[in-house]
């Protein structure tokens, strides 16, 4: 296989940074979808025992907030969420549930899920995940200089920050929520991405050998070619695990799923068309 | 053929299928008992239906100072927890000032909550507005009825004992009040969290050193009213900052469908790489069901919990052990295909891949560690699964997959290196 990916290696750079820099804008115009983990607020589920219009369910709610999103779920419509910016307290919450029980007749007592987060939590969450993130990141760093060398560690760290930035952006273009399972999906592509390039690595330290300094091209792309076989089929096989959360699982793992899909081929992509070439030219170019 | 190794790999077999089948539906014989494994996993709140609250405490204290009180505070969230008779709960302090309590499987979440948060400060106050004796004086709160004297009927009251220094004051207090006049100034009110919840009027000095506190109160809310009296008052005001509930019934359905699914995406994995490695996809397939296998007795026996996010962990590891075998394999093909025999190719492409399987499972292990010492909630609960699964998937695919590659080879079916999917 002639895959030729360092000759193209500046067309990879460009598709990424055309999908960051597009990223970054809309992070400054639109800014991110904060989910409620975030930005503080409640979500009352409520079975109804049948499908009842958003209009309805709104001159219940309108008066605690008339902001509220209400959507419908569950598998024949028949239940309502309520999602509100307000952190009710979980009275206020029981007075709602018990406003819309009296209306609809409810047999439930309680309502099927009821959550408040106060506004310090999530940025607390969103804080002391960057710092761990980071420290793995250096952990990482010292592991692969030790066993390999301080090049192979910083083209997988780049690859990964590289990961970490189009996820960013891919939330931030397609208005996708961030919320909790965003922060297991940035947890899944630091472990993903990094398993996949010390793979590639590993056989481009293997094939070394082999190659001069002056075909670290051919060196990159053999290597590539020998993996390439064996990263397809991990990244299916994990997708096959995910797809098949996304497809059965239920909302909270469907929203769950999604970010891991996007987290996988992300990780995927980045350890063959940036982590490798980005070695190629730290060891060509520098000294 | 060798027969003898034929038994021991179909012995194996049977084993790990005996295993898996003790895994799903657990097992019964005679006095042994094994629960199933969806039975004795502990599963976070979002799978298995219950309530949470995380409280903050009013206070200017800081370091040690406020270390104290929030002990203090947990001490006694505690103990009226245990007083709600909660199976398993979950209580422990988050960062400097805040305490989260999980109640697994708890209905009435809003009582239970309501309970949990007051801040329990218990005061007789008298008709001077002095607040003479306070919960803290209070050796016994003890839930009993009383007679009525005008009804005649059984009426639930809080029966209390105060300590020695109590005792005391009580007595200098009802002293106090029968020196006075009938009526509203003999009269002591009880006063719980600055709200009243009776009045009533000395009849006799009290030396003794109890008291009862009546009302118009269900047993309920005796029972609740005395475990608040004897747990003693919070040393702050908690105020709630997090909350949720989770109906029995979506948690249930959320882990069941988690486990179908579940299901299905390991069949799919099983059937791809039956399909692309052949015979040592049949091999891999049996070291996949030995690593859930292990997993998941990992998970019980250290008592972890199953939380969403520790699914994605669990997701990502399976993704790693199937990596690891596919590395393996790749190599050994790559091996056959160069001309060497099967034997040989199975043990340079062992060879071969062991620093790839080891170097890429240390450094996920190192993030997998730095995430658990320095996550918090959603952070942890990944970190352990993937911690575990990493450790395991390295395990299986060095040491399981190997012996039973090589005890399979050993049979002799065929030699037929197309079926190894060169």
């Amino acid at each position: 296989m002639d895959l030729q990916i360092i000759k193209r290696k500046n067309i990879f750079f460009i598709i990424s940074s055309i999908v960051i820099i597009i990223g970054i804008i809309m992070m400054f115009v639109n800014g991110f979808n904060l989910g409620i983990d975030f930005t503080g607020g409640s979500i009352i589920q409520i079975d109804l025992g049948k499908t009842v219009s958003v209009d309805e369910i709104r001159e219940i709610t309108d008066e605690f907030d008339s902001n509220a999103d209400i959507i419908h779920s569950g598998d024949e419509r028949n239940e309502i969420i309520i999602k509100s910016s307000e952190d009710f307290s979980m009275d206020e919450r029981m007075e709602i549930f018990n406003k819309i029980k009296e209306e609809y007749d409810l047999a439930d007592d309680e309502p099927i899920r009821s959550e408040k987060i106060g506004p310090s939590i999530g940025e607390e969450i969103k804080k002391s995940s960057f710092i761990a993130i980071g420290l793995a990141t250096v952990g990482m760093l010292i592991y692969i200089t030790f066993r390999f060398e301080f090049k192979f560690g910083i083209s997988a760290i780049i690859a990964l920050i590289h990961d970490i930035l189009v996820a960013l952006s891919i939330y931030a273009i397609f208005n996708l929520q961030v919320n909790e399972s965003f922060v297991a999906a940035m947890l899944t592509i630091v472990g993903y991405s990094i398993n996949d390039t010390i793979v590639l690595f590993d056989r481009i330290r293997e094939n070394l050998k082999s190659f001069k300094k002056a075909e670290y091209d051919k060196l990159i792309d053999t290597s590539i070619s020998q993996t390439i076989i064996r990263s397809i089929n991990t990244s299916f096989t994990t997708l096959l695990a995910i797809a098949s959360l996304y497809i059965f699982g239920v909302e909270a793992i469907k929203g769950f799923a999604l970010p891991l899909i996007i987290g996988v081929l992300i990780g995927t992509y980045s350890s063959i068309f940036i982590a490798s070439p980005i070695w190629y030219i730290l060891k060509t170019k520098t000294k | 053929m060798n027969v003898k190794k034929m038994i021991i790999f179909l012995l194996i077999v049977i084993i790990i299928v005996g295993g898996g089948y003790t895994a799903i539906n657990g097992i019964n014989i005679g006095k042994y008992e094994i629960n199933s494994v969806r039975d004795s996993l502990n599963l976070g709140l979002e799978l298995e239906g219950g309530v949470y609250v995380v409280l903050e405490g009013k206070t200017d204290a800081t370091g040690e100072e406020l270390d104290k009180k929030m002990k203090e505070a947990k001490a006694i969230i505690d103990q009226r927890v245990n007083g709600l008779g909660v199976t398993e709960p979950n209580i422990v302090i988050e960062g400097d000032n805040r305490i989260r309590v999980e109640l697994p499987g708890v209905k009435n979440a809003e009582e239970a909550m309501d309970m949990i948060g007051k801040t329990a400060e218990l005061q007789f106050i008298d008709a001077e507005e002095n607040v003479v004796v306070t919960g803290e004086h209070v050796k016994e709160a003890e839930p009993m009825y009383i007679e009525n004297s005008s009804t005649g009927q059984n009426t639930p009251v809080v029966s209390l004992a105060f300590n020695s220094e109590g005792a005391k004051l009580f007595k200098k207090a009802t002293e106090n009040a029968m020196s006075k006049p009938a009526g509203a100034d003999r009269v002591v009110r009880i006063v719980l969290d600055g709200e009243e919840i009776s009045t009533p009027e000395v009849g006799a000095v009290i030396t003794d050193g109890k008291a009862t506190i009546e009302g118009e109160f269900t047993i309920e809310e005796v029972t609740e009213l005395a475990t608040l009296i004897s747990g003693g008052a919070l040393p702050m005001e908690m105020e709630e900052v997090q909350s949720s509930t989770i109906g029995p019934t979506l948690g249930l359905t959320s882990l069941d469908k988690s486990i179908f699914a579940a299901g299905i995406g390991l069949i799919l994995i099983f059937m791809f790489m039956l399909i692309v490695y052949r015979i040592p996809g049949l091999i891999s397939i049996i070291a996949l069901t030995i690593y859930v296998l292990l997993v998941l007795f990992t998970m019980v026996s250290i008592n972890a919990t199953l939380t969403l996010p520790g699914i994605a962990g669990l997701i990502l590891s399976i993704g790693m052990a199937v990596d690891a075998n596919v590395v393996i394999f790749e190599r050994i093909k790559e091996d056959i295909k160069s001309g060497k025999s099967l034997r040989a190719s199975v043990d340079s492409g062992f060879k071969k891949a062991l620093s790839t399987v080891l170097d890429a499972n240390i450094t996920t292990l190192i993030a997998g560690i730095v995430l658990f010492n320095f996550g918090t909630g959603p952070v942890k609960g990944f970190a352990v699964t993937l911690i575990i699964g990493v450790i395991i998937s390295m395990i299986t695919a060095i040491f399981i997959t190997r012996f039973l590659l090589k005890l399979f080879i050993g049979i002799n079916i065929t030699k037929n290196t197309k079926l190894f999917g060169a």
